[in-house]
Order: structure tokens, then sequence, then C-alpha cells
């Protein structure tokens, strides 16, 4: 009996009692996820707004009728398919920075540095695409406070709504796109000079992985509400 | 402070195996499918079909956007795999985005039939 120390001398071993990490997760990875928390009300108020204008509104251009170009390759006709092409560069570059990821947990430095890569390229594209397509609706007339000649009267207060928050929702993705890819670069050119090799540990690319997935999960969104709907 | 640092990596490592490559493609073809699904009912069923734009076609594509949200975060971002307080205190906070939409959309639908007074 005087070998059992009492309740108050035992040692609290709990998840919550200190001296380590409650959620298991490094810290950067757990302030990383509250950024995109941040991240993604901003996106939602973007898109909230963008719903209820568009409830409000007695007319909207039809997304069919707005994106049915392939830049290049056709004018007119083909509603969806250049959308299409851009959803799919994107979902095939969030695979690639998982792969990255995977091959990070192995230390497999030479595959981080080929997924890597893929990634950029990816997201490179992806930017070209959005480029492409901006250019092609500002040719056609739409930009921030313009709309082409052929909207009148009551409709031209829903197209101009429709303009300018398509120009800022992608343009806000866009900007995110951007920054992944030039954070992608940095964590490839750290790679490469083996700054992981030596830490021991691949966790920054599961940090900018989780970035970059963002941007994935923002255009899932943006897709549906601007294009499909 | 290095020796604290490799113990919280320690417990990572421990807590989170990496991700099968199985698993990976298996949930990009998951994504692949539903939106193959929903470029099917947006061309072949709306556009040249017989189905009309409306609340029905518009509930679909948000629960397919939804089922694609879930994979990229659960899977993709790894959330499912982490401990339940922290996916408890990452999502909680959109409870309010829910209710945000509502409000909003509401607000929207009320300007609507109000404002078709107005100009109409």
């Amino acid at each position: 009996m005087s070998t059992t120390v009492s309740q108050l001398d035992q040692v609290k071993s709990g998840p919550w009692n200190g001296g380590r990490s409650p959620f298991a997760i490094e810290y950067g990875k757990v302030m990383m996820w509250f950024f995109l928390v941040s991240d993604a009300f901003t996106f939602s108020a973007f898109l909230v707004y963008y719903g209820a204008q568009r409830f409000s509104q007695i007319t909207w251009p039809n997304p069919d009728d707005v994106f049915q170009s392939i830049p290049g390759v056709a004018d007119a006709g083909y509603p969806l398919v250049f959308v299409g092409i851009m959803t799919f560069i994107l979902i095939m570059s969030s695979v690639t920075m998982v792969l990255a990821v995977e091959a990070g947990h192995r230390n497999a430095k030479k595959e981080v540095v080929g997924w890597m890569i893929a990634t950029i390229v990816g997201g490179l594209m992806f930017l070209g695409c959005q480029a492409l397509e901006w250019t092609h609706l500002n040719h056609e007339g739409y930009w921030w406070g313009s709309i082409p000649a052929h909207y009148e009267g009551i409709d031209k207060l829903g197209a101009q709504q429709f303009a300018n928050l398509f120009f800022t929702i992608t343009g806000f993705h866009g900007f995110q796109v951007t920054t992944g890819v030039i954070i992608n670069i940095i964590i490839l050119c750290m790679t490469l000079s083996n700054v992981f090799e030596k830490r021991g540990t691949y966790l920054m690319v599961e940090k900018v992985g989780l970035y970059w997935h963002f941007v994935d999960l923002v255009w899932v969104f943006v897709f549906t509400f601007f294009y499909l709907v | 402070m290095s020796d604290s640092n490799s113990h919280i990596e320690h417990a990572h490592d421990a807590d989170h195996a990496a991700m099968p490559k199985r698993t990976i493609w298996k949930v990009f073809f998951y994504l692949l499918a539903i939106t193959c699904l929903e470029f099917f009912i947006a061309l072949v069923l709306v556009y040249n079909g017989p189905l009309e734009k409306g609340p029905l076609v518009n509930f679909t594509y948000v629960v397919l956007t939804l089922l694609k949200a879930y994979y990229i975060v659960a899977y993709f971002m790894h959330l499912k795999f982490e401990k339940m307080g922290f996916i408890v205190s990452t999502l909680i906070g959109f409870v309010l985005i829910v209710y945000f939409i509502i409000l909003l959309l509401t607000e929207g639908s009320y300007l609507h039939i109000h404002l078709n007074h107005v100009f109409g």
C-alpha cells in the first residue's frame, strides 16, 4: 500500500497534459489547416454573395452560351469542353501532389522531385488555360464593369453582376494557383538541395500539398456554380 | 528544443502511415467518374436532351460537388485519418457558412420578388 502513488502525484500522460501535440500533428501543419479554414471562409463569402446575386436578379446569362468556345480550336458550339479540360488538369495535378507526399513518406527524393515537377507543370497548364479563357471573354466584351453590347434592358443588370463576380472569383482562385505554383517551385528547389533529406522528414511537402489541394477544392465549387448551374 | 520536435515528428509518423498508391488512384478515379457524370448530365441530359435546368438538376450538381469535396478533403488532404478532435475543430465553423448560405439565398429570393415590381 505504501508504494502506491497518490492520485495527485501521478504523472499525467493524456493527450492534453502537455509535452506533446494533442492532435498528433506538427505545429506548422495545424497552422496550414487553420489558414485554409480562413481561406475557405473567404471563398465561401464570395460564392454565397454570387448565389445571393443570382437569386435576386431577374435574368442571368446562360453559362452554356457564355462559355462555349475552345480557344484556338472552335469559337462556338462546345459548352463545357474547355472547362472540362481545365478541371481534368487540376484534378490530375492534385493527384501528382499526393503522390509526391506519398514518396516523401518513403524519403524517396527522386520520386518527390518527379511528382513535384509534374504538379508544377499541371499548375502552369491550368494558369495558361485560364489566361486563354479570360482573354477570350475579354474579347467578347466581358470585364469588370463592362459587358457585351448585345445585352439589353433588364438583362444588363444580371450580366454585369455575372461579369464582375466571374472575374473576381476566378481571379482570386487563379491568384491562389499562382502562389501555389511559386511555393511548389520553392519546395522543389529545397528538395533538390537536400534540405529535407538533411532534416530527415519531407513534412514540408505535405504542408504545401494541403495548400495545393485547397486550390482543387475551390475549383470544384467554382466549376459547379459558374459553369454547370 | 530539437528533442521535443523529434518527439512530435515521431508521434506524427506513428499516427500517419502514408496513403497507399492504390487508394490515391482509386480516389482519382472516383473524382474523374463524378466529374464525367456531371458532364453527362450537363451535356447529354440537359444541353442536348430532355431535361430543363432547374432545382432538381441543380440539387444533383450540388450533391455531386459535395461528394467530390469530401473525397478531396478526406483522402487527398488526409483529414479522415486525423484525430477526431482536429476534424471537429476544423469543420465546426462551416456550420455558420451553412447558416450564411440559407440567410443570403432567402434575402436574394426576397429581392427577386420585390425588385421585379421596380424594374419589371
